[in-house]
């Protein structure tokens, strides 16, 4: 009885847990007036970094300034600005820091080379170690003892 | 010898990237204003407690003035009310107060409670002209040239020593007004 009671209770807590962890996906009820401008406020939003919260786009996030900046980008939409202008503007007063994706410049170069360059020391450490041992296996025709396989 | 050798060399590089970018992420303290050194932005407000009157960026310029941002909702508001009021007293620069996304009785009242260290009040009701200066927490405090381009920003809530290193060193010879 105990037992099943804490089973009941186990599974109430996942669920509990995933529950709270499902994300609120629309924040926003205003929509744009035709689906291409809606479709356009929804990639820029999603591009735009959310200044008080932690890793979040200002389309995901429900404070008050977040809500001004998409507002803000409504407008700007409405009013004829393309994607760059609108992108400038925002940099220019936040700095690069309120896009996702930093522009590729000296001062951010080494954001963008950097991951090609570890991955690049990656394969080849990888590739040396497959060679290696493939080089022992095929050099190697000792008979496995059982202490080997038990070790 | 060259087994460890290699991904040593690899562990302190990638230890020594890590470091720099722990040691230098953009803290909310430390941030500066991407408006550095450019025109800021231009507004035209309601200023509080008056019915009609409203104030624009270029009614200040000619000379130095400091942008406070503000709200009564803002808790760390209250925290550097008082510091505020203190540098008010000096009377070295006028202070210009933007009270964001706010309620104007609550303003008017709180000013009243607390004092006023505020040359002017602007009202930004719906935090349009807070944007244009990349506000992004209140309290958020400028510091603005005569020609009208900002030089400063201090993000949180300001200490006499920030005003003192930051602030009244960019006057010229101590003060104006």
């Amino acid at each position: 009885m105990i037992r099943r009671f804490r089973k009941v209770a186990g599974v109430a807590a996942v669920v509990l847990l995933l529950g709270g962890a499902i994300p609120v996906v629309a924040v926003d009820v205003d929509a744009m007036p035709t689906a291409e401008l809606q479709e356009r406020y929804d990639a820029l939003t999603h591009e735009l970094r959310c200044m008080q919260c932690q890793n979040q786009s200002i389309a995901d996030s429900p404070v008050g300034l977040a809500s001004d900046l998409r507002r803000d980008v409504r407008e700007q939409i409405i009013a004829g600005k393309s994607d760059a202008e609108i992108r400038d503007a925002m940099v220019a007063r936040y700095g690069n820091i309120i896009l996702f994706r930093p522009p590729f410049q000296a001062s951010t170069a080494w954001v963008w080379i950097l991951p090609f360059l570890l991955l690049i020391v990656g394969v080849y450490v990888a590739v040396r170690i497959v060679r290696q041992r493939t080089a022992l296996v095929a050099s190697d025709d000792s008979v496995i003892e059982p202490e080997d396989v038990s070790r | 010898m060259n087994r460890f050798l290699i991904p040593a060399v690899i562990f302190l590089a990638l230890a020594g990237v890590l470091y720099v970018g722990v040691v230098h992420s953009p803290n909310k303290s430390t941030m500066q204003s991407a408006l550095l050194g450019r025109p800021a932005p231009d507004f035209n407000l309601p200023i509080l407690g008056s019915a009609s009157e409203t104030l624009s960026r270029k009614q200040l310029d000619g000379r130095p003035w400091v942008l406070n941002v503000w709200g009564t909702w803002c808790v760390a508001c209250r925290d550097e009310h008082e510091t505020l009021i203190a540098i008010a007293k000096q009377n070295a620069v006028p202070i210009v107060g933007l009270d964001w996304k706010d309620d104007d009785e609550a303003a008017t009242q709180w000013l009243a409670q607390l004092g006023n260290p505020y040359s002017v009040v602007a009202v930004d009701r719906d935090g349009r002209t807070a944007i244009e200066f990349g506000v992004y927490g209140a309290p958020e405090t400028f510091f603005i040239d005569a020609t009208g381009h900002v030089q400063y920003r201090h993000v949180g809530p300001m200490t006499i020593d920030v005003w003192q290193r930051e602030f009244l060193s960019r006057l010229p010879r101590g003060g104006i007004q």
